[in-house]
């Protein structure tokens, strides 16, 4: 904190009679930018002082606001300590007012107090309660998901075509270039990391498999998921959480429009769409990625590199990331538009829905792949 | 002579190619409630960015404090913003912190007091907007008319010697208008404090204003100043008493 410099000269003057009666007389500015520099000094010399009464004189100040009235409560809380009264002479009444402002601060530090006490009880209660609102929000909206769905179905004219078709644009076609270089680069690093290990035993035509069959069942999907939840779901959840905040959910509420057909479903929908070609499209770079490193750094014919891909994938493998996908595509599209519907405050709740919406989804993707990944084991 | 703080001269506004103002020229005097009115769409706003320099003018200057505000370094602009509290049309509280962190945010850059008088700073503050008890709120958990207090004692953090009001009493019911109306009465005489207040509010005209100023979208230039109380029935604008009066665009046409 800066201390400003100038006014470390006294803008005060200390005069002590012989029986101890200490008169303090302001002059000049009491202001914002003198206060901190007269709370310092004042309060300092003060310390070594016993008054048996104490008067502020402030006839010459030229200027009082309520920094100058902070002071004057600083030091009526310094002299309390040893027992003594501050009492004022203000013949100029510069200071008018002071009592009026006073008093009224002694009513808002009663509250203070007792609020200070009521906090920590409270805080402990709201989060406790917040615990079981959230899940309430969660479960209802799952329900409002799963009844929109089926309304859609009876009623396929009710869906917002429009939307569903800018919402696949913006999470589809809009991430494939970004899809389409991660895969790429990640299948070129993928075969040439294990290209190092098979060449030792001559087993180079098997980075075709190794690359096809990681990045079909298993990176292709969690990829592209990972993607598309950092572009599309933090999307959802921003979009859906500002107009949660500026009342524009209440007003299409009120207009007869179900929210969640109105704003969740397209999202949803377009996600399940978009997001198992997502993931072929990835699947298809990294094999080329893969393709790249076999024939030119390992001296594989492309013929060779291709049959050898083909014969590892089976449907069974595009069918399981295909279904993966599925999932983490509805996923990323509930939480998104779940954390947006949540959203509660101002502008930094926005963000905060935003980083939640991500974060989640991540976290459930990795779950129910591993979950995945388990119930795979059993089946086969 | 009275003492001139802040004075706009030939000032020039525009959007893209669209002039907003033109040619205006204006001064607020030491001390006084200066009121800028107009119709939706006149400028009043537009010409409140310009006085503070949050919009720069296609030509004029704009002089507080004798330097002008269009023209001059960064360093003693935002000295001059200093002495100059700002309540927005929407409050413009920051969201993510509470009342009591708004109110403090000026006062702990600016005046190098420690924690414990800041606080005390921000239930004076509090006290004076008439909001005491509610530091910890979010702006989220406040009503409209509790947010323009919030904003009013931000903007008064500092004692500004010059107060911009944009639309203070907009959106709020006539009780809780009236009450800020009286606020702005107070605080231009418990601490001095010039005021501009940008409104279209005809109470808050006849209660606080003792100067106005109006804009017309036509002319985009100034087309009345003086005592509202006079220029109502005394105006020689007929557009001039009609906004004050309330009438109707044509007078007397339609119902004869």
């Amino acid at each position: 904190m800066k201390k400003p410099e100038q006014f470390k000269s006294k803008s005060y003057d200390i005069s002590e009679d012989k029986q101890g009666n200490i008169t303090v007389r302001f002059h000049g500015k009491m202001d914002v930018q003198s206060s901190a520099a007269i709370i310092d000094q004042l309060l300092s010399e003060i310390d070594s002082l016993s008054p048996l009464s104490f008067t502020a004189d402030l006839d010459d100040i030229s200027h009082f606001d309520d920094f100058g009235l902070l002071v004057l409560i600083e030091l009526k809380k310094a002299l309390k300590k040893k027992k003594c009264v501050l009492s004022l002479t203000d013949n100029s009444s510069k200071a008018k007012n002071i009592h009026i402002l006073e008093s009224d601060f002694e009513r808002s530090a009663s509250i203070v107090k007792r609020k200070r006490l009521q906090r920590l009880i409270e805080q402990v209660g709201e989060s406790a309660l917040e615990v079981v609102y959230n899940f309430r929000v969660f479960a209802s909206f799952l329900g409002s998901v799963i009844l929109s769905f089926c309304h859609i179905f009876r009623h396929p004219m009710s869906l917002r075509i429009n939307d569903t078709i800018l919402c696949m644009e913006k999470t589809g076609v809009n991430a494939l270039p970004i899809i389409a270089l991660i895969s790429f680069l990640l299948g070129l690093v993928i075969a040439f990391m294990s290209s190092l290990q098979l060449e030792q035993f001559g087993a180079n035509l098997y980075i075709a498999s190794l690359v096809s069959i990681a990045m079909v069942s298993e990176l292709g999907p969690i990829m592209t998921a990972i993607v598309v939840a950092g572009r599309s779901g933090s999307a959802f959840a921003a979009e859906i959480g500002s107009m949660k905040i500026s009342e524009e959910i209440d007003a299409l509420f009120v207009m007869g429009f179900d929210p969640t057909i109105f704003l969740a479903v397209p999202r949803i929908l377009a996600s399940i769409i978009v997001v198992p070609l997502l993931t072929l499209f990835s699947d298809i770079f990294a094999i080329a990625g893969g393709l790249v490193v076999g024939v030119f750094i390992l001296d594989l014919t492309t013929s060779s590199y291709l049959t050898q891909t083909i014969k590892v994938l089976n449907l069974f493998e595009v069918c399981w990331g295909i279904s993966k996908s599925i999932v983490f595509a509805i996923i990323i599209s509930w939480v998104g538009c779940l954390k947006g519907f949540q959203t509660k405050g101002g502008a930094d709740a926005v963000g905060n829905a935003a980083t939640s919406a991500v974060v989640s989804s991540i976290f459930l993707i990795i779950l129910f792949d591993s979950m995945f990944a388990v119930g795979r084991s059993y089946w086969r | 002579m009275e003492e001139k703080l802040l004075s706009v001269r030939n000032l020039v506004a525009r959007y893209g190619d669209e002039v907003i103002l033109d040619n205006i020229s204006l001064d607020v005097f030491k001390g006084e409630i200066l009121v800028i009115l107009g119709g939706s769409g006149c400028g009043k706003s537009t010409l409140l960015r310009h006085m503070v320099g949050l919009s720069a003018p296609s030509s004029g200057s704009v002089y507080i404090d004798g330097a002008d505000i269009t023209i001059c370094d960064t360093k003693t602009l935002h000295n001059i913003l200093k002495g100059i509290g700002i309540l927005f049309q929407n409050s413009a509280l920051l969201s993510s912190m509470t009342v009591g962190e708004n109110i403090a945010l000026p006062i702990t850059e600016y005046s190098g007091l420690d924690k414990c008088s800041v606080d005390i700073l921000i239930n004076l503050k509090l006290c004076s907007v008439e909001l005491e008890g509610y530091e910890d709120y979010l702006p989220s958990q406040l009503s409209g008319g509790m947010k323009k207090r919030a904003g009013l004692a931000r903007a008064l953090a500092l004692n500004p010697k010059l107060l911009f009001l944009d639309e203070p009493t907009a959106g709020l019911d006539p009780i809780i208008s009236s009450e800020i109306d009286d606020l702005i009465l107070q605080i231009n005489e418990k601490f001095g404090t010039t005021i501009v207040i940008v409104t279209h509010d005809l109470d808050t005209i006849f209660t606080v204003a003792k100067r106005i100023i109006m804009l017309d979208k036509k002319t985009k230039s100034i087309i009345a100043e003086g005592n509202p109380k006079y220029l109502k029935d005394y105006s020689p604008d007929p557009l001039v008493r009609q906004f004050f009066n309330r009438n109707l665009k044509t007078e007397t046409a339609w119902l004869q």
